[in-house]
């Protein structure tokens, strides 16, 4: 026994002579403190910090999940749809890691969503953390046009018809339109020299530019630290070992504490792809279970629901080149917010009425709107869909007047936290 | 040899370093940007295609694929042709001066023949397919349907011509594809002029 403990030691010695050993030639164990063991973090952060960590690990499912995929999908006209039904029936496993991919798209916009109403709530993206909040939303752009390229992927009926309406879009841009819509599609039409760009873009092009930002994201929120539900910055009160003395470690803290998150996220995660993958029609819609047919459109397209909102945006304006352009400002106008914020106070917790009243009514015309996207157009709902988008853009667009009068409430200097 | 920076040097070689670097960049762009237009693979197969119309029935419709796009083909009847008139103040462009047609086609029955439409059937609005509903008071349009095309997506409107109503989302009429007669009973869809 005792020369097995000697071993151990040895062992642990040749470990640390290891570390030591990279330590010289690269920065291991300093990244490692300075990102994670010694990233001190507010120790009062609730669940709506859950949806950052979980963001990432939905970025690894998709990375390795679309990797899978690649290794069986053909991206041809021909042989596309083919293939996806080939990975659904004939590949071991096949239909888990397709299952996995397409849920986990609209998982990754269920988090970002949330990730971003967190930012709302507890004013994430005012000074000092408006580049952190930039590179947040050109994250949440390239994940757009990730969702866009992939849904073409399928080649189903309503991923060519949604692809046609999505490009139909540039051709408002003012003399160039239609050379434009030329270009993106290589073609007269969605073709396969469309799809097969798209795939390009879909499994390399964009997934790169996406890890990048979200280093740079992490590397700009390491750098400014996490904001937290009390929207006090905690570096102004260190102790006098210069922590501050509402942080704490992010490992082990929040490692364990999003760990959790993980936990519960995977509870969901696997519910949905075992027993509901479709979602009644909102993760993957019934047409597109019928190949693309350029020649018939389905009787009804939607896209997939995080886009809705903003596509019912769209179809509510009676002109084609206002509609797309009210489509692109609401979308747009998240990257304004910490310059249209007049507000003093940063979290929800000392706001004032008004801007309360008005973050409340953007999230209830956010989902309304997002509700509308997906029906039929009918006249009431045309009339609804103008009423929520005048709301939605009033949350940006009167927001310097709104939180600049707003009646705030005193912040304290020191979170506040109740032990358990 | 002086210890001395020559700063305005320094600055001179960096501005002109950057300079050339970046019209090497915009000229090595052009090629990568320009292998995204149609090749030369994609423009030959959007040639002319010949339709053959000798069994058209008169009031019926054909759908012809012509650059991944459906042509409609629509042989009118006088009675279907009789739902053009009058029908000018509903219509945003009735004499088709937004819209994209050959010059021929710039008037009421926007067709070289009138009982003879061609269209290309891609909604102006977001490209969907409209669909042929030629019966007025059509229950599945509307009660005072006027009769014409109806997009199913966004619910745009056309008359018998192919002009859009007002107050729907479609900015401009349907387009009118180039095309001509080779025969009494073939049209060639793609080509207006005779060498083309």
């Amino acid at each position: 026994m005792g020369s097995t403990s000697h071993t151990a030691k040895a062992g642990g010695g040749r470990l640390a002579a290891l570390t030591t050993w990279i330590d010289d030639r690269f920065p291991m164990t300093k990244m490692w403190k300075e990102q994670v063991a010694e990233y001190y973090a507010p120790k009062n952060m609730n669940f709506w910090y859950f949806f950052g960590s979980l963001a990432l690990f939905v970025m690894v499912i998709q990375i390795v999940t679309g990797i899978f995929l690649t290794m069986n999908y053909k991206p041809s006209a021909a042989e596309a749809f083919g293939s996806v039904e080939y990975i659904m029936r004939d590949v071991e496993w096949g239909w888990l890691i397709r299952y996995m991919h397409s849920t986990g798209a609209s998982a990754f916009f269920v988090v970002v969503y949330l990730h971003m109403f967190r930012a709302l709530l507890y004013g994430s993206y005012q000074k000092p953390r408006e580049l952190l909040w930039i590179f947040g939303m050109l994250i949440y752009f390239v994940l757009m046009g990730l969702a866009f390229f992939g849904y073409l992927l399928p080649w189903g009926n309503m991923s060519y018809w949604g692809a046609q309406v999505i490009v139909s879009l540039f051709g408002a841009v003012p003399v160039v339109g239609d050379s434009l819509m030329e270009w993106i599609r290589g073609d007269y039409y969605i073709s396969d020299i469309t799809l097969n760009r798209f795939f390009a873009m879909h499994v390399i092009a964009l997934p790169l530019v996406l890890v990048f930002l979200v280093i740079a994201h992490l590397i700009a929120l390491h750098e400014v630290g996490s904001n937290n539900p009390d929207g006090v910055e905690i570096k102004k009160v260190k102790g006098p070992d210069g922590i501050p003395l509402d942080g704490i470690a992010f490992h082990p803290y929040y490692t364990v504490k999003d760990i959790v998150g993980v936990g519960v996220f995977l509870i969901i995660f696997s519910l949905i792809i075992f027993y509901a993958p479709t979602v009644g029609g909102i993760f993957l819609e019934a047409p597109n279970f019928e190949p693309a047919d350029p020649l018939r459109t389905p009787e009804h397209i939607a896209p997939v629901w995080y886009f809705t909102p903003f596509y019912a945006i769209l179809r509510a304006v009676p002109s084609k080149s206002m509609g797309a352009l009210l489509m692109g400002a609401a979308v747009v106008l998240f990257v304004f917010l910490p310059w249209l914020d007049r507000g003093k106070v940063k979290s929800i917790r000392y706001r004032g009425p008004l801007f309360k009243f008005f973050l409340f009514s953007f999230a209830i015309s956010f989902v309304a709107l997002g509700w509308l996207g997906l029906q039929a157009a009918t006249p009431l709902y045309t009339n609804m869909a103008r009423f929520f988008a005048v709301v939605y853009f009033a949350f940006f667009l009167l927001m310097p007047w709104y939180s600049s009068i707003d009646k705030t409430k005193p912040v304290p200097t020191r979170v506040t936290y109740h032990a358990h | 040899m002086t210890e001395q920076v020559d700063t305005g040097r320094r600055h001179f070689l960096t501005v002109a370093t950057v300079a050339t670097g970046a019209v090497g960049a915009a000229f090595v762009a052009v090629p990568f940007l320009a292998s995204w237009k149609p090749s030369a693979r994609a423009k030959a197969m959007g040639a002319p295609v010949e339709v053959d119309i000798s069994k058209l029935e008169p009031g019926a419709m054909l759908k012809v694929e012509w650059r991944g796009k459906a042509i409609f083909v629509v042989h009118r009847t006088p009675q279907l042709l009789a739902l053009l008139e009058g029908m000018e103040p509903k219509l945003r462009d009735p004499e088709s001066n937004e819209s994209d047609q050959p010059e021929f086609a710039r008037n009421k029955e926007r067709a070289l023949k009138p009982e003879y439409l061609v269209l290309v059937g891609v909604c102006t609005h977001l490209g969907c397919a409209p669909l042929d509903k030629f019966t007025p008071g059509d229950a599945t349009v509307a009660a005072d349907w006027e009769g014409g095309f109806f997009c199913p997506c966004h619910g745009s409107k056309f008359d018998m011509s192919g002009r859009v109503f007002k107050d729907v989302p479609a900015p401009t009429n349907l387009p009118v594809p180039p095309y001509r007669f080779v025969s009494d009973a073939r049209i060639l869809i793609g080509a207006e002029a005779e060498n083309a």
